[in-house]
């Protein structure tokens, strides 16, 4: 290729990139193995109280207290985490976006992730326009 | 309330848990010590840790002593960056640590044990060892694993004075576990998901020229953390190995951590 592409091609990779950023790119590496976990927690009141009470301390600061999102970081009641399977939510706590700024939360217990998975899941749909995810 | 994130209560060795991005935790970590043929003393480092990014926590140090008989004085700082090296979480996660420091001889920190640092170090006289400034780099391989609820770290150390001095060793291992994985459904502050206990080993491994075990000093010792509400308190009490080392060495740390410290410099409504 001639170094007259190079431009084009930095234009092309960078507009991939924040599509995908923006359509939740880290849904795609996540393996089918973890994408058809189920929630050991799914419905249980107590673990949804515990969730709650978990993400308050943990995810409130940013996603906001109605995880609602809040400044540039994302809604957690859009459409997409509403269909994103449990154990894709459940590898995303895991693994983080780490380049997107989600850190990863490997070191909080598993079944606490679990919890606030719970949790997220009985947390009802935005009804105001959701913030643009990372 | 609950705690946020349990950290694994090391004080020496690091995992792979780095700060969240935009949190500035504010820590003051605390050693004292009576050893044998050396004054008593106290030595308070004053720690700030922000996350820069996901994958990158900075951190500066500012280290004092205090020391019976004899005086109180400024050792030094220290400015350390940990790097994590994969993106994703594996089996194993490499962490590099890379660290500047300017401290003097007097400091007895004792963040990291490397070469020959002996419990005779204790002797010097904060005269005498504030008048040797040492100014190093320091590198740190961490490895650090989460299985079922346990951290397992080890760390690989390196340490180059600038001056002309051959490369020092040391190493920390540790393993730790909250005391409870499930968390409650109701606010609490005494209940066991807010604790973590482990214990922590670590040492010199000499130099380049006399890599090992000897001449040199070795601790071990249980270690256990309270988080609550963003504070952590956390304590130890870390036992000599060898003749090399002071019999026991006491450790605590308080620490608190701002959550999204950087959204205070942002403009405008969060929503």
């Amino acid at each position: 290729m001639s170094t007259k592409g190079w431009p084009k091609l930095s234009i092309l990779l960078a507009c991939s990139s924040m599509l995908m950023a923006a359509s939740g790119g880290w849904l795609s590496k996540v393996p089918d193995a973890e994408r058809r976990r189920v929630n050991p927690f799914g419905g249980n009141r107590e673990a949804v109280a515990a969730g709650a009470v978990l993400f308050q301390s943990n995810c409130a600061t940013c996603h906001g207290k109605d995880a609602d999102g809040k400044h540039s970081r994302p809604s957690l009641r859009s459409e997409r985490v509403a269909h994103a399977t449990d154990g894709e939510l459940a590898w995303l706590l895991k693994n983080g976006s780490l380049w997107k700024g989600m850190p990863s939360w490997s070191s909080l217990p598993e079944q606490q992730r679990w919890q606030i998975i719970a949790y997220l899941r009985s947390l009802p749909p935005q009804t105001t326009e959701p913030r643009r995810a990372k | 309330m609950q705690a946020a994130a349990q950290e694994p209560p090391y004080f020496v060795t690091y995992s792979d848990k780095l700060e969240e991005p935009g949190n500035l935790e504010v820590g003051l970590k605390g050693l004292t010590g009576s050893p044998q043929d050396a004054n008593a003393f106290f030595s308070p480092t004053l720690e700030l840790e922000y996350g820069a990014t996901g994958w990158w926590t900075t951190e500066v140090y500012l280290q004092g002593q205090a020391t019976h008989n004899d005086s109180a004085i400024f050792t030094g700082f220290r400015w350390e960056n940990r790097f994590r090296v994969l993106l994703a979480e594996h089996w194993v996660n490499p962490v590099l640590y890379l660290e500047y420091e300017n401290v003097n001889r007097a400091d007895k920190s004792l963040l990291e044990i490397t070469g020959h640092d002996t419990v005779t170090d204790f002797q010097v006289s904060n005269a005498e060892g504030r008048a040797d400034v040492e100014r190093a780099i320091e590198g740190k391989l961490i490895l650090s694993s989460n299985a079922k609820g346990w951290n397992f770290s080890e760390n690989f150390i390196a340490e180059k004075n600038l001056a002309n001095e051959p490369w020092e060793f040391g190493y920390a291992v540790a393993a730790s576990r909250p005391l409870a994985l499930v968390a409650r459904s109701r606010d609490c502050i005494f209940c066991r998901q807010n604790f973590a206990a482990g214990a922590e080993l670590y040492g010199g491994l000499a130099t380049i020229h006399d890599f090992g075990l000897e001449g040199t000093s070795h601790y071990a010792g249980p270690t256990l953390n309270f988080n609550l509400r963003g504070t952590t308190i956390g304590f130890s009490p870390q036992f000599g190995l060898n003749d090399n080392a002071a019999t026991v060495l006491w450790r605590f740390r308080v620490s608190y951590e701002i959550q999204q410290f950087r959204d205070w410099f942002r403009k405008g409504e969060p929503r």
